[in-house]
């Protein structure tokens, strides 16, 4: 007998038991089940959750690989740093090694073990409690979320955040397709309100930084956008770093190249909505070229201390921060973005205005792409809701001109 | 007398003022940070609802309706100010700690809502007892909430550090344990009450609604 069979029958002998949902979930995971349909549909299409889910983990694997290489490689870059050498970066010279992978796969693995272990805990635990299937929606968030956080941050933390994540963030308002909040930004984001100290700040984005501070080991963990709040820069970082992804940053949102990949795999498939990732990167260009207005006019003087972020040129804002990883796979989340085709644009386009804006103004944390998701995760529904009466009464004052 | 036990019965929980009549819920979130403001509120709005039902329901034939609402700002007020200058005189720092928001008791919905809904007409030893349930009610959830939000925010109970020290690191900090930034902001006091409103609704499944 096959796996298959094996837990199909499993799955009949616990059938109306409390552990049932957890069995069909096994079951369901593996294997289209073999329930025939009972209702009234029966069009079956294979992209269903499962299919449309493993689509966007398979464009986020790369992402991890390299975020594990790039743990290890920025831990010993940093402490080459401190010792006055530079390292310039060469794919295959210092960057594809057993060093960088082992001490990568030590912090990164982690990550990811606690927040699917935990996530799938909580996902079971709900499934039993209102007894249906379990859904396969923490997957893509158990991928992200290992992805958005700092490498060195606590696992005790990871698991509070997605115990609340999962939680408060998906279940209670009805589980995978009813979240009004992406579950992955509501984990971050409550790590970052409650524990800021592991969650920005110029220690925590490389592996020992933060353990090392103050001993004669001591080595600098900060971030192109954290020294350029502070109106500095970094020495030794040319585009090209930021464009195929050296610089510390969260573990796998550096590499500009492997995103653009991920998100070509997305649109080809048809999981990611094109429309969101353009108008996402034009709502950041546009805020970037004013803001580059604002200093070429001269209201902003090199003394302010928004001067750092505004002068970079304003394609540059792609390169730095996540807002390409956020554009890519937060934004496109299909069940908290806008859900008109109009309304994507709105969506989008406001996602990435907001979040160069939050990039620049916010003085404690030179990040705001989470925050500014979050933001229109909120406000989607309400574009949606006067996208469509926008086309109501379109079409009534179309009536009325013909009748008149 | 069972029908008056109901009175104060009935706020603790299945008619509560915060959780299911959803008023009084700025206060809940403003103050819950520390477990002794909360109690400290508890206390104020127990003082200012008890007497003050008394009061407007034994001159509830007297006044004019037009002019009620008017009346019932001047009763309240007057209460207020009395707790407000009790805790300046005997318990100052905490007074400061407070600061506006005892005066702010006076716009508490919960107490304009129960002077109208039940004060103008029952006699006053029912609405005596009907203001202290609300009180009460209002206070369990309160304290409740200021019990995490203290406890996982700050690491403190009352003001004594039940989970070791912070800066030196004892206790529980030795292992690792950060305190929660979160839970002192405002938008966790939020989440902490929908939290109680759902195990309350889950405990409960006559309380939902039905759509």
């Amino acid at each position: 007998m096959s796996l298959k069979s094996n837990l199909h029958n499993l799955k009949e002998k616990y059938k109306g038991t409390k552990m049932a949902p957890a069995f069909n979930a096994i079951h369901t995971f593996l294997y289209l089940p073999n329930d025939t349909t009972h209702g009234g549909t029966h069009i079956k299409a294979a992209d269903d959750l499962k299919r449309t889910m493993n689509i966007v983990i398979m464009a986020l694997v790369p992402c991890l690989i390299f975020g594990i290489f790039n743990a290890g490689y920025q831990h010993f870059a940093a402490i080459d740093a401190a010792k006055g050498m530079v390292t310039e970066a060469s794919l295959f010279g210092n960057f594809l090694t057993w060093d960088n992978f082992v001490v990568g796969s030590w912090t990164v693995l982690p990550l990811v073990i606690v927040s699917y272990g935990v996530g799938l805990l909580v996902e079971f635990i709900f499934a039993i409690i209102k007894g249906h299937e379990v859904e396969e929606g923490y997957l893509v968030t158990g991928m992200l979320v290992p992805l958005i956080v700092p490498v060195d941050i606590p696992l005790w933390m990871l698991s509070v955040a997605v115990v609340f994540g999962v939680v408060i963030g998906k279940e209670v308002f009805g589980g995978t397709g009813m979240n009004i909040l992406n579950p992955a930004l509501t984990i971050r984001a409550f790590l970052f309100f409650a524990y800021p100290t592991w969650m920005s700040g110029d220690k925590v984005w490389v592996h020992e930084a933060v353990a090392r501070t103050g001993t004669p080991d001591a080595i600098s963990g900060e971030t192109l956008l954290g020294a350029y709040a502070q109106n500095s820069t970094l020495p030794n970082i040319d585009l090209m770093d930021m464009f195929f992804g050296y610089i510390p940053g969260s573990v796998g949102e550096t590499s500009k190249l492997l995103i653009i990949f991920g998100a070509l795999f997305l649109i080809f498939t048809k999981v990611g909505s094109w429309r969101i990732i353009l108008s996402t990167l034009i709502g950041a260009l546009s805020m970037g070229l004013i803001f580059n207005g604002v200093v070429d006019a001269g209201w902003i003087g090199e003394s302010s201390k928004f001067y750092g972020l505004m002068s970079i040129d304003f394609w540059q804002h792609l390169f730095i921060g996540s807002i390409l990883f956020g554009a890519v796979y937060m934004a496109t989340d299909p069940v908290t973005a806008s859900q008109t085709n109009k309304g994507k644009w709105i969506y989008g386009f406001l996602i990435g205005f907001i979040s160069i804006m939050i990039r620049v103004f916010n003085p404690a944390y030179p990040e705001g792409v989470f925050l500014a998701i979050l933001l229109m995760n909120v406000f989607a529904p309400t574009i949606d809701h006067y996208v469509v009466q926008g086309n109501v009464k379109q079409r009534q004052k179309r009536i009325k001109v013909k009748t008149a | 007398m069972a029908k008056d036990s109901k009175l104060i019965l009935d706020p603790l929980a299945d008619n509560n003022p915060i959780t299911i009549q959803v008023l009084g819920i700025c206060s809940a979130l403003a103050i819950t940070a520390q477990l002794k403001a909360s109690i400290v509120m508890t206390i104020s709005v127990l003082f200012v609802m008890g007497i003050g039902n008394v009061v407007m329901s034994l001159i509830r034939n007297i006044i004019p309706s037009k002019i009620r609402i008017i009346v019932q700002l001047t009763v309240v007020a007057a209460l207020v100010i009395i707790v407000d200058q009790v805790l300046k005189a005997f318990s100052y720092q905490l007074s400061k700690e407070l600061g506006a928001f005892i005066g702010l008791i006076i716009t508490n919905c919960i107490i304009m809502g129960r002077f109208e809904a039940f004060a103008l007409g029952n006699g006053p030893w029912r609405s005596f007892l009907d203001g202290i349930g609300n009180a009460l009610g209002y206070g369990v959830i309160l304290i409740i909430v200021g019990f995490f939000r203290e406890l996982l925010g700050s690491g403190t109970l009352l003001g004594y550090q039940i989970l070791g020290d912070p800066i030196a690191k004892t206790g529980l900090y030795s292992l690792g344990y950060e305190n929660n930034g979160f839970m002192l902001l405002a938008p966790m006091a939020l989440i902490v009450v929908g939290i109680i409103i759902w195990v309350q609704r889950a405990n409960n499944p006559a309380l939902i609604e039905e759509n």
